[in-house]
């Protein structure tokens, strides 16, 4: 029944490691975590490798499946091609500890910085009451598996490990949105919350996070999207904004948590306003409407440089920006 | 590659396992002002807790009014077949709805009423509407929510102390080897972390297991790579007792095939709606298994069974909905016979029986499971099942009211599927999140307060550390020994074959003797590799906690000579009101083999006693009993 496939694992550790080559047995209906079971038990014993309940509902197994970020219980063999190779590395975010193993406490760490659910003052055990229609949109968020696929993919820290310290990421908006529309959460700044200290105002919706989420929560459009709209109702309105800054001001300066702070970001965040809950935004096209050529022609996909396959440095009379010449001239001086 | 760098850590409470029973214990713990460790062999937040689906059971009374506690305890016992230890099933029917309210104050998000209280469903063997619940995923709900108090917990010291881990600290992927004793008192836990493979040793006089089950023993189960019976196996070294390890729950529908979705379960409406069950000859063979007493009212031809779908007033139901046991039965005597399947099965086909669109319209949620996780459509093929294990009734003897262990060791506490007595002999759906809601609690408390006893801090004795690193890195020293992977299987075909859902003598023994047998190439297992994140060699560590649970599990089943809920005896069909007065009692010998004691159940409170009908009692006490009943209610007729 089985035939053999090849498979290529990255295995290493903090040291280093690379991508090394399998032939595994691959039966009938059998999923990516099968295959590494199977490698486990029959050559090599010492592969590392998260899991749990093997059914999508713990999130343990997350990996990165021919460069998706994936569950590796939740991906079925049949998905690829018979002849396919099939390349599993570890989540690229977060360092690795050995294998397919990688250190996710990043995550934990952004989860304590985030505040708790404020219980209502004056209501006893037992006396909460709420409507089916008002927990739901928190309940969503609930779904969550803590997979941190959508942490994993999102870039404003994937390659960026210097923008960690300010940005919590898509996980931990989710968290903020459903506190934030839980019916009877007493604190009322979760959204100037995860504008000032969760680093909201960096992601631009490019809704990477909702694509990769196993429980296909829409985090974008149901978390993301509307804590940064009410952010910016309430800011327009200066008598709310005010307001809310002067009875609001003690509970915010007065956490009792340490706030992450969202400064000196680089790469995909950089030059974002700090304090604007910027709205969601089209990638930037041309006068004819159409996006540039470079963004979507390439001939390899995610080609190395945003200018095609070309090389640099490229003849002065074909790059559309001036090109700065240390000594002659006085900006190019860095 | 061997230096026995040990990291030393203090705490006053240390939790070993990270699932609801363990975190809700963390958390009274904390509450008491003792600072607490939480030890998790997964990340923190992965416990199989989340693999609850159908709710959480307490008798609020929000959708029946009529339900209450004593409702609760009379489902909860007769579930167990009356074995349960009476006074864990009351507390547990008393304390359930204040921990289910309790939850909402941590920011849990239950399913609603209509006038806007927590909406309870209906779930086999509870009277009433009584399982607080969120969708399909009241687990994940419920791991979260104390994932999330937890954290907020530690917010609260930050703020206090400038440090988040100031009182309540989470170990994650870390792994508890030794209980360290000081005496017959604990005093610490010796393990190392899964990732880089360092040893730590938390020195603490009380610990408190809450590890859950034993089902990766089995061939086939439902549990995940952690259910190795490491609490079982610490307490009984540690000089603790085990009670009612007979006891496992299976569930006759898993899937077998294909590997991907292996012991996940297959529900019975399934069945219900008109699938039936085939041997691989095609033959549909239940109505060779439809027992005297049944004979009545099932069915004896296909032609009768097909026509019950749609007119069962006049025809008798189709066999394939005999009660479970029966089903389970068959279906492992067809396998054993040679008719299964090639994975071990047999065939549960709907494909044949009703139209594509009919299936997935009454059958949508396993139409899904099947699509998505197997790739497999159940409207064109059948589906593979087999008997799947699902949890241990059995357990750490614990102290009711205090979940103290008992046994020789003091200041060993239990809580969850790990401990015993609650459930009994079978443990009815939705009980367990409820169980580790009110025993988590009661455990942290009383931990807490164990530790306010003592007149001095219990000490750790080096030579045992010593040994237990030695233990430890065995296998690693063993690097040509024999593949863990190897050995698991093996253990788990015995378990799975010889004791497994229908058991007999000559199986049961010669189970035993292969164990001693297994045990023997345990001690020379080996693991390739370092100590870095090394799943081999962890599972080398794991293995010697799988045997000695499943050595108790297979005496007990062969000294119960009768059967009940979760143990059936094939040579010893019935139920028997003496049995029912015994718990077996597993403890660890000199010699490093299970000893088995028979001990007298506690004779439950008149006052409970009378909650029950007296001819349903008579099912399962012995007339002794019920006379003592009666002269006690009489006596108290004439006192008044």
């Amino acid at each position: 029944m089985g035939t053999k496939r090849h498979f290529r694992v990255w295995r290493g550790d903090e040291a280093g490691g690379d991508i090394q080559d399998y032939d595994v047995e691959v039966n009938e209906g059998e999923v990516v975590l099968d295959i590494i079971h199977r490698l486990q038990a029959t050559q090599t014993p010492d592969l590392a490798c998260r899991w749990n309940c093997k059914a999508g509902k713990c999130g343990s197994c997350s990996m990165e499946i021919n460069g998706k970020p994936r569950l590796g219980c939740m991906t079925r063999m049949s998905t690829f091609e018979e002849d396919e190779t099939v390349t599993i590395t570890p989540l690229r975010t977060f360092p690795v500890i050995r294998d397919l193993v990688t250190d996710v406490s990043f995550n934990y760490e952004k989860a304590r910085e985030t505040p708790a659910f404020a219980p209502p003052a004056g209501v006893a055990p037992g006396e909460y009451r709420m409507q089916q229609i008002d927990v739901e949109r928190s309940q969503e968020f609930r779904k969550c598996i803590e997979c941190f696929l959508c942490q994993n993919t999102c870039h404003v820290v994937r390659d960026h490990d210097e923008n960690k310290a300010a940005f919590s990421g898509p996980r931990y908006f989710i968290r903020a949105a459903e506190l934030d529309m839980h019916p009877l959460d007493a604190r009322e700044d979760r959204k100037e919350y995860a504008q000032a200290h969760q680093g909201m105002g960096y992601c631009n919706i490019t809704k990477c996070c909702t694509e990769v989420c196993p429980e296909h929560i829409k985090i974008t459009d149901n978390a993301i999207i509307p804590m940064k709209e009410r952010v910016v109702d309430r800011r327009y309105d200066p008598l709310v904004w005010l307001g809310r800054k002067i009875f609001r001001r003690d509970q915010i300066d007065g956490q009792s948590m340490a706030p992450s702070v969202s400064v000196g970001v680089t790469g995909a965040g950089d030059a974002t306003p700090f304090s604007s809950a910027r709205l969601a935004e089209n990638p930037p096209v041309r006068e004819d409407g159409k996006m540039d050529v470079s963004e979507v022609a390439l001939p390899i996909q995610g080609g190395p440089s945003p200018f095609g396959d070309v090389s640099f440095p490229m003849p002065t009379d074909r790059v559309t920006y001036h090109q700065p010449e240390p000594g002659k001239d006085p900006d190019g001086h860095h | 590659m061997t230096t026995a760098r040990i990291e030393r850590h203090y705490f006053d409470v240390v939790v070993i396992g990270a699932g609801g029973a363990g975190l809700r214990a963390a958390i009274e713990a904390r509450l008491a002002g003792k600072r607490t460790a939480i030890i998790s062999k997964s990340l923190f937040g992965k416990a199989h807790t989340v693999m609850a689906e159908g709710g959480a059971a307490a008798a609020m009374g929000n959708v029946n009014s009529r339900d209450n506690w004593m409702v609760h305890f009379r489902d909860t016992m007769r579930g167990g077949k009356f074995l349960n230890n009476f006074r864990m099933a009351e507390l547990h029917a008393k304390e359930a709805p204040e921990r289910i309210w309790e939850l909402e104050t941590y920011g849990a998000l239950f399913d609603r009423t209509k006038d806007g209280k927590i909406s309870q469903r209906n779930f086999g063997g509870h009277e009433y509407p009584r399982l607080a619940h969120v969708g399909d995923r009241t687990g994940l709900e419920l791991i979260r929510t104390l994932q999330q108090k937890i954290v907020s917990l530690q917010q609260e010291d930050f703020a206090e102390t400038g440090n988040y881990d100031a009182r309540i600290r989470v170990f994650d992927e870390t792994t508890i080897t030794e209980l360290l004793l000081d005496g017959n008192r604990v005093a610490g836990a010796f393990g190392y972390y899964r990732e880089s493979g360092e040893f730590i040793l938390l020195e603490a006089p009380a610990v408190i297991l809450a590890t859950g089950g034993v089902g990766r023993s089995y061939k086939v189960t439902s549990n995940s790579w952690e259910y190795t019976g490491d609490g079982h196996a610490l307490a009984l070294r540690a000089g603790a007792t085990l009670i009612n390890m007979e006891f496992l729950q299976f569930h006759p529908t898993g899937m077998v095939w294909p590997p991907s979705v292996k012991g996940i379960l297959v529900t019975e409406s399934v069945r219900g709606d008109g699938g039936v069950l085939r041997n691989s000859d095609g033959k549909r063979f239940m109505f060779d298994y439809v027992p005297d007493v049944f004979r009545k009212q099932y069915a004896d031809t296909e032609e009768e069974a097909d026509r019950w779908y749609t007119d069962p007033d006049n025809n008798r139901r189709p066999p394939e909905l005999l009660p479970r046991d029966e089903v389970a039965r068959a279906i492992n005597s067809e396998v054993k016979a040679g008719r299964g399947t090639k994975a071990g099965g047999v065939l549960l086909d709907v494909s044949t029986r009703m139209p594509a669109e009919t299936i997935t319209k009454r059958l949508p949620s396993m139409y899904h499971q099947f699509k998505e996780l197997a790739d497999v459509d159940i409207t064109k093929e059948p589906m593979e099942v087999g008997p799947t294990c699902h949890y241990v009734m059995g357990g750490v003897e614990v102290e009711p009211d205090t979940t103290a262990a008992m046994g020789t060791v003091e200041g060993l506490f239990a809580a969850g599927e790990v401990s015993g007595g609650m459930h009994g002999s079978n443990r009815l759906g939705g009980n367990s999140l409820s169980d580790l809601l009110v025993f988590g609690k009661r455990a942290g408390e009383h931990a807490a307060t164990y530790t306010d006893s003592l007149a001095k801090r219990p000490k750790v004795d080096t030579s045992d550390v010593e040994l237990a690193v030695r233990t430890a890195l065995a296998p690693l020293e063993r690097q040509s020994g024999e593949n863990p992977y190897g050995l698991q299987q093996d253990l788990q075909a015995v378990m799975g074959d010889l004791v497994g859902i229908i058991r007999r003598a000559g199986e049961l023994t010669d189970a035993l003797k292969r164990i001693q047998e297994l045990k023997l190439r345990v001690a020379q297992v080996g693991a390739t590799g370092g100590r870095r994140y090394n799943p081999g060699w962890h599972l080398a560590l794991d293995l010697r906690n799988m045997l000695i649970v499943s050595e108790c599990t297979a005496k007990a089943a062969l000294e119960r000579e009768e059967s009940r809920g979760g143990h059936t005896r094939e040579d010893f069909p019935q139920m028997s009101p003496e049995w029912r007065k015994v718990n077996l009692v597993c403890a660890l010998g000199t010699d490093g083999d299970v000893h088995l004691e028979r001990k007298p159940l506690p004779r439950m409170r008149d006052e409970l006693f009378e909650l029950f009908d007296r001819s349903e009692l008579a099912k399962y006490v012995t007339a002794e009993e019920l006379g003592q009943d009666e002269a006690n209610a009489q006596s108290k007729t004439e006192a008044k």
